[in-house]
């Protein structure tokens, strides 16, 4: 029996693509800006106990394009949308990066809709060190590159993006970045106003993991997202050695700490 | 035949390594801008402008570009309303305004009008979605690139033809109180043309409007296969596109001597020419093309090589380099192998220098006297008939003599010889005969647009070659 499942589901006023996979209590994944990268070995791990619902954001992949949904404050808007439809609410959520900012920006405006939230180096607050890393105007292999800090330790990266890109995959790919520049081009992938209503989140444990060499969202966004959820339970955990990927560079300690945190 | 005078203005003075150490002129930093430089050389491009008038051409081109030495007309209009008043009767043609980077299309509205109201309808304003690299540089969200586009297009149209006020709330632009005061001189509207470098898609938006098409220097054979594209759009329209629905812009340099000309034109080739204008990632941002665009660059054979938008590059972008994962080198061009360190500046120019003679051969470039210079660009007439012929002073570190040189043959030798050709040909522009006027009769056959039989004569373009 296959591992996973891709259906599309006529949700929110759309057709949904929803990767499924697993068993147990549900936990929502929100995917990365380069989309869903297919069923990694910490899908697999974290699969073992919990059933992964993977909706594939509206402009990518299967899921076509909703013009309404126009910044991620509204993308968060739309997957509320979905959540409340499939009474999933109260869930789990695991955030990737611009899924990660998608997911606070959900919790400012309902803190109740998940039960747990773990933020993986999201984009959304302007670090006050450093620059998010233009992905709009750099090439696809420059962005692949930036997101983890050493590409040889990371097989899973060498298996996700290693050799030639077939014209597929960098249609997929561009379709991804094309999606993510309509939404978040300006301001530069963060809202100004999101630290601010991140102090409106109460009684949301949240846990943010960041790579200590994050060169695509720089890790002392990590302590400005840690400073604005100041009126709810907040764990910072920060892994040496690893880029914007902990889930892939740091993939055992990642799960491990998924199942810590979510038990 | 409706002939303009072009140039990019270009900032002559930039080292050109910064320009190909930094493998675009969209990528230098501005500290090397010299403002006493700049101040004498837009003072030089509007002077040349009134000479280029005096010698006999019948108008002066504009383009904007944004952040680059290449092009130092970052805010077109502000020359175009100086040229309304220090010129007398030459027209003044904007290819073209950027659309997608105007926050303000009302604003822009009103400036057209200003200049047109100054140079007593003279303006004939164009608009382009501008290069990649501008949407970078003014914060243009280029997924909405298309979208931008033909908003502010009917916005500006709007401004200048229905009676105001009224309010306008659009997708991208909302406007509580539309009454432009300036109205534009000409009614009931100026013409508009409008220039491009590979969109099919544009060429299919312009036969629709009846806009005239501008092909930059692209290459003959996919120009001809343009042209065609247009008038077939055009019949389905139910008129018939002739000369008059098409212009040609060709990179021309004319000297006294052969020799002199030859030695001159090398300019051309600095920094690596318009292929340099931007990166790979500035050149194509995402959403920037529609995904059928980017198959059919992807696709494409022949050299568009104008503002460096090339198959190449396109794959360059896509491929990029991922680090320590052992990729397997490809046969990158000199840009690439400079990127990676694997050649040097120096190098690098050489290899730039060493194509010189080729794009001559494919008349990337043409170089020479008047007497050399005519038969080629006969041969251009002859195959694509434009209507409209904008002849580009060659780019780089010419002198102001060398330029005003140039312009002073054109205008005694070449332009008249154009001029003949061109009746010989039965070319007529937009002038003698408004574009869309004369229908089409549905299952007849329309008037061809171009001379395959020429084209025949015509050099095949060294794809490599880039200007």
């Amino acid at each position: 029996m296959a591992e996973w499942t891709e259906e599309i589901t006529h949700i929110a006023g759309t057709n949904l693509a929803i990767v499924k996979g697993g068993k147990g209590k549900p936990l929502l994944i929100l995917h990365e800006e380069l989309g869903h990268p297919g069923w990694m070995s910490y899908h697999q791990e974290l699969a073992k106990d919990r059933t992964l619902i993977i909706p594939i954001q509206p402009g990518y992949g299967k899921s076509p394009r909703v013009e309404q949904i126009r910044n991620v404050h509204e993308l968060g808007l739309f997957y509320s949308w979905v959540l409340n439809e499939m009474n999933l609410a109260p869930i789990d959520v695991i955030g990737f990066s611009i899924g990660g900012w998608t997911a606070a920006e959900m919790a400012t405006a309902n803190s109740k809709i998940f039960r747990k939230m773990m933020l993986v180096a999201p984009s959304g607050i302007k670090p006050a060190d450093g620059e998010i890393l233009d992905i709009f105007a750099v090439t696809i292999g420059t962005q692949l590159n930036a997101t983890v800090h050493d590409a040889t330790a990371a097989p899973e990266f060498r298996k996700l993006y290693g050799g030639e890109r077939t014209p597929e995959q960098f249609e997929s790919f561009e379709e991804a970045r094309t999606e993510s520049a309509r939404i978040a081009w300006d301001p530069i992938l963060n809202n100004p106003s999101l630290s601010y209503f991140l102090q409106g989140v109460k009684g949301l444990p949240t846990h943010i993991v960041w790579g200590r060499e994050d060169a695509t969202v720089p890790v002392s966004a990590a302590d400005a997202y840690k400073a604005a959820l100041k009126n709810t339970d907040v764990k910072l955990t920060i892994f040496d050695g690893c880029g914007h990927r902990p889930e892939i560079e740091k993939s055992a300690e990642f799960v491990k700490l998924v199942r810590e945190f979510l038990a | 035949m409706h002939i303009m005078y072009f140039t990019e203005r270009p900032y002559r003075d930039v080292p050109e390594d910064e320009v190909i150490k930094n493998r675009s002129f969209f990528g230098v930093p501005n500290r090397f801008y010299d403002a006493q430089v700049g101040a004498r050389l837009y003072n030089e491009y509007l002077d040349e402008d009134v000479y280029a008038e005096e010698v006999g051409f019948d108008a002066i081109m504009l383009n904007e570009h944004h952040g680059n030495p290449f092009c130092m007309g970052a805010v077109m209009n502000v020359e175009a309303a100086i040229l309304a008043r220090i010129t007398k009767k030459v027209r003044i043609v904007l290819l073209g305004n950027p659309l997608p980077v105007v926050k303000n299309p009302v604003r822009l509205a009103e400036e057209l009008a200003e200049i047109d109201l100054i140079s007593k309808g003279r303006l004939v304003p164009g608009w382009v979605r501008g290069a990649g690299s501008e949407q970078i540089f003014n914060q243009a969200n280029p997924a909405y690139n298309r979208e931008y586009f033909n908003e502010a297009h009917d916005l500006v149209l709007a401004c200048w033809t229905k009676p105001g006020p009224f309010r306008w709330e659009g997708k991208h632009f909302n406007f509580r109180y539309v009454n432009p005061w300036a109205l534009p001189y000409q009614k009931p509207r100026p013409p508009i043309w409008i220039p491009g470098v590979i969109s099919a898609e544009t060429v299919v938006w312009c036969a629709k409007h009846r806009y005239p098409y501008i092909g930059l220097g692209t290459a003959l054979q996919s120009t001809v296969e343009l042209w065609n594209l247009y008038g077939q759009t055009a019949a389905d329209e139910g008129y018939m596109a002739g000369t008059e629905n098409f212009g040609y812009l060709q990179q021309i340099h004319v000297a006294e001597t052969e020799e002199e000309a030859q030695k001159q034109g090398r300019a051309a080739m600095f920094g690596g020419g318009a292929a340099n204008f931007s990166r790979p990632e500035h050149t194509l941002p995402p959403g920037y093309n529609s995904k059928e665009a980017t198959r059919r660059l992807a696709k494409q054979a022949t050299d568009y090589g104008f503002l460096g938008i090339t198959s190449e590059k396109l794959k360059e972008s896509q491929s990029g380099d991922v680090r320590h994962i052992g990729i397997p080198k490809q046969n990158g061009d000199t840009r690439e192998k400079l990127r990676k360190g694997e050649i040097s500046v120096e190098e690098a120019k050489k290899k730039i220098y060493a194509n010189y003679q080729k794009a001559q051969d494919g008349l990337q470039i043409i170089i020479g006297t008047p007497k050399t210079v005519i038969p080629k660009l006969k041969l251009i007439m002859e195959v694509l008939r434009p209507g409209v012929f904008g002849l580009f002073q060659a780019q780089g570190p010419l002198t102001t003599q060398q330029r005003l040189t140039s312009i002073r043959l054109m205008g005694q030798e070449v332009l008249p010889a154009m001029r003949e050709i061109a009746k010989g040909l039965g070319i007529v522009d937009p002038f003698e005969r408004e574009p869309g006027s004369r229908p089409y009769t549905s299952g007849t056959q329309y008037d061809s647009l171009v001379d395959l039989e020429a084209l025949k004569r015509a050099p095949k373009r060294d794809e490599s070659v880039r200007v």
